[in-house]
């Protein structure tokens, strides 16, 4: 009955997604009270008839309900039951649904919420989410239902991927998609103002937060999925520059440029077309992203539950959308005027140098991302890994982070070049950092250095435009640019360490044996056999000692009973100053005398999620201080330097 | 500036821009992707050694030799046609099993041996790398024995 009633909801739910696009529709052509006044209650019944369906979908995943073909595929009876609710969504179908019901929710959210649009644009709005709703329900229910039966019964399922039985799973496909899809909203505004032509410092600022909301669970999913993926692939990387990690940057560069911009049109009205171009973008990246995740069509690590012929389906609703998004672009971005003027020394145009490096380090993954399937056409096979992305985007990266520290300083419309010379007090921590780094450590290279040189100089200038305010009247917007700013600073830093200073070391142990790496000696003590709840494993005793410090590390190596399945295990040991990575793993089947131990000494490499962590934190503070403004109604316009 | 000059100039400094990144990234591409290999058109084509590649085949069965030192795996990547020697330092992938397929990232040393950096095998058991779905089928009449699980 479950799986019927959650079928039920999602075809009730696409129906009314119908009646949201006609009254949507007919809001914004008639200005009608009445159609805008059924649009709202129609887009939340919505909302939460997807709520209702996606709920159905843990319960059948939390009872393992067999009878469902969804389910007997993708679980197994004796899971740890957060991984069976969390398994909900490890597969194709559960995961379009979390993708369909975030969508449907940001636009019952937007009917709720959004006070500050005028009827004729919110119903545009509405109109354009109700579009989207509805292509992506045809997907689900035509192609990908999640709650076909399955006759007769299996007697207990197939289980779960090993990997993926992983806290990681219950947090970062949620909040991953919330970015992603959170981006529609943003979609939609920009198509409304095309269609209302009404582009200006109320539509942005009424924008302004959707894409904040989106940014901050983009920056939160990458974020986590990075650290995810460094300690449960076991291979010591954080970042493999994989098609779906890219899939997953590439919407969060043009939503980064987006945020930017869209402050530029909310205090002065400038950059216009640019900024609904970005908000078109931002969400083409999103659902090109899922295209390349959802269809399999490129080699990833990460690629799990694909399939090609469903990627077709949603190629076509990528090509759907964003033709016609930008077919409209054409046709109505004559009629939007042009914004106000700005001298190229100014805030805007610290933005401006944002915006196009943001979009040139997309146009360069977008490139590299792709480059195998357009060669693939053409008859090569290639693949195009980390050694192109770093060459081609850590330059440009490390010119923006040098923008950075100077576009927070300058007033919006004009600035003079005397306001340069604060950059005195960066400029000297920069120069401190690399001449420290180039004496102590010239083996680390050079762009390790010259990252942390920017990054030190980074650090200290993200704290300027706090420089002479009263810190108690600062305005929240403002608080949160400056820990963001200061969290890519850390961020930068860490990857820096990570890339220049680690240590790898790999050896085959017998019990007993000690060997160092970096500074740490490490001892194995011991191998030795352990159950869990699913699977069986052998598990290395590691001793490791730096100092007078000395702590335990258990690596695994495990065995899945169902699906079967090895994983490693890695053991991971924190100090303040970095962390120690351990793997263990058998030579072979029949030579159990020794044991392989892989280990690396990565120093400060915590710093990359931590400010990670700190980016979206600061994306939080400015959402704060943006949803509070209004009721408080003062100043107009925080971000005007006093 | 005239407000209509201002527009234009930022859209041709863009423009510029993304060109610029265009030509960079072409440049870096040609010299960083790295193409796909099956030990028979390895042996066809003159790679020059040095040069990253990535290796697919089937790992040829009793082809997998450990040196005494423990973390250094010796084997043999075959398809229909050729065979091709395969050295790799390091912890082997779950998946990886003398007649199961293999994605090797590496270069070609001197003497023809190739040099693997990193190994991608099958990481699930519904899982193939892309390129090896079509070496599969034709590999699979050479290594019959190894397809029973």
């Amino acid at each position: 009955m479950i799986a019927e009633t959650g079928l039920a909801a999602l075809w009730l739910a696409a129906a009314l997604a119908l009646l949201q696009a006609f009254a949507g529709l007919g809001s914004w052509k008639s200005a009608s009270p009445a159609l805008a006044s059924l649009t709202r209650p129609v887009a939340v019944a919505q909302g939460l008839l997807c709520l209702i369906a996606f709920g159905c979908l843990l319960w059948m995943f939390a009872v393992t309900d067999l009878s469902v073909l969804l389910v007997a595929s993708n679980s197994h009876v004796d899971k740890p039951m957060i991984f069976k609710i969390a398994g909900a969504w490890g597969n194709h179908e559960g995961s379009m649904l979390l993708w369909v019901t975030i969508l449907t929710l940001a636009g019952a959210a937007i009917a709720l919420f959004e006070r500050r649009l005028d009827a004729q644009t919110l119903g545009a709005t509405l109109f354009a989410q109700s579009l989207l709703a509805l292509g992506f329900f045809a997907f689900l229910l035509f192609s990908s239902n999640p709650f076909e039966r399955l006759s007769p019964a299996p007697p207990s399922g197939a289980g779960l991927n090993p990997l993926l039985q992983d806290i990681g799973l219950a947090l970062h496909p949620p909040t991953l998609y919330i970015g992603y899809v959170g981006l529609s909203v943003a979609f939609s505004f920009a198509v409304a103002a095309l269609l209302t032509g009404k582009v200006g410092p109320a539509f942005a600022r009424a924008m302004r937060p959707w894409v904040l909301l989106a940014w901050i669970s983009l920056t939160l999913g990458i974020t986590a999925g990075s650290y995810w993926a460094y300690y449960e692939l076991g291979w010591g990387g954080w970042w493999f520059w994989d098609p779906v990690e890219n899939a997953s940057l590439m919407p969060w560069l043009a939503a980064t440029a987006l945020l930017h911009s869209v402050a530029v049109l909310a205090n002065r009205d400038a950059l216009r077309a640019w900024t609904i171009m970005l908000a078109l973008v931002a969400f083409a990246m999103s659902m090109a992203g899922t295209f390349l995740v959802r269809s399999g069509i490129l080699t990833s690590v990460h690629a799990f539950a694909v399939d090609p012929e469903r990627g077709a389906f949603i190629l076509t609703l990528l090509l759907l959308y964003v033709g016609s998004a930008l077919t409209l672009f054409a046709l109505r971005i004559g009629s939007v005027k042009e914004g106000k003027q700005f001298s190229i020394l100014s805030r805007e145009g610290g933005i401006v140098v944002n915006n196009i490096f943001l979009s040139v380090i997309l146009a360069i993954v977008l490139m590299g991302t792709m480059a195998p399937l357009v060669a693939e056409s053409m008859g090569d096979k290639i693949s195009v890994g980390p050694p192109y992305f770093n060459k081609a985007t850590v330059p440009i990266g490390l010119l923006l982070m040098l923008a950075l520290m100077v576009g927070p300083l300058l007033r919006w419309r004009s600035d003079d070049k005397a306001r340069l010379k604060r950059l005195f007090a960066p400029a000297i921590a920069a120069v401190v950092a690399v001449i420290f780094l180039a004496l102590t450590s010239p083996q680390a290279g050079f762009w390790p250095i010259v990252a942390l040189m920017l990054s030190a100089g980074l650090g200290v200038a993200s704290f300027l435009p706090l420089f002479g305010r009263n810190l108690l009247r600062t305005p929240l917007p403002i608080w949160g640019m400056v820990i963001a700013h200061f969290g890519l600073a850390v961020s930068v830093a860490g990857m820096a360490a990570e890339s220049g200073w680690t240590t790898e070391k790999l050896y085959a142990l017998r019990p007993g044996e000690t060997v160092s790496v970096a500074s740490w000696s490490v001892k194995l003590e011991d191998v030795a056999p352990v159950v869990g709840d699913n699977w069986v494993a052998i598990e290395g005793r590691l001793s490791a000692k730096r100092g007078g410090f000395v702590a335990q590390l258990k690596p695994q190596t495990r065995q899945f009973s169902n699906p079967e399945q090895q994983t490693s295990e890695a053991a991971l040991l924190t100090r303040w100053d970095g962390q120690l990575y351990a793997v263990v793993a058998p030579i072979s089947e029949t030579d159990l005398s020794r044991w392989q131990v892989r280990l690396w000494w990565k120093p400060f490499v915590t710093l990359i999620w931590f400010g990670g962590g700190l980016i979206a934190l600061g994306g939080l503070i400015a959402l704060l201080g943006r949803i509070k403004l209004p009721a408080r109604k003062q100043n107009e316009n925080p971000w005007v330097p006093a | 500036m005239k407000p209509k000059h201002q527009r234009l100039v930022l859209a041709v400094v863009a423009l510029l821009a993304l060109i610029g990144a265009g030509l960079l990234a072409a440049s870096a591409l040609r010299e960083e992707a790295s193409y796909f290999y099956t030990p028979a058109t390895l042996a066809k084509a003159e790679v020059e050694p040095g040069k990253a590649i990535r290796l697919g085949g089937m790992v040829q069965n009793g082809s997998i030799k450990r040196d005494a030192d423990g973390v250094t795996v010796r084997f043999i990547v075959q398809d229909r046609d050729a065979t091709q020697q395969v050295v790799y330092r390091g912890i082997t992938p779950d998946l990886f099993v003398e007649g199961s397929g293999v994605v090797a990232d590496g270069r070609l040393d001197k003497n023809g041996l190739f040099v693997a950096d990193g190994l991608l095998a099958k990481h699930d058991e519904n899982y193939v790398p892309r390129e090896l779905k079509d070496i599969d089928m034709t590999t699979a009449e050479h290594s019959q024995d190894t397809l029973a699980k």
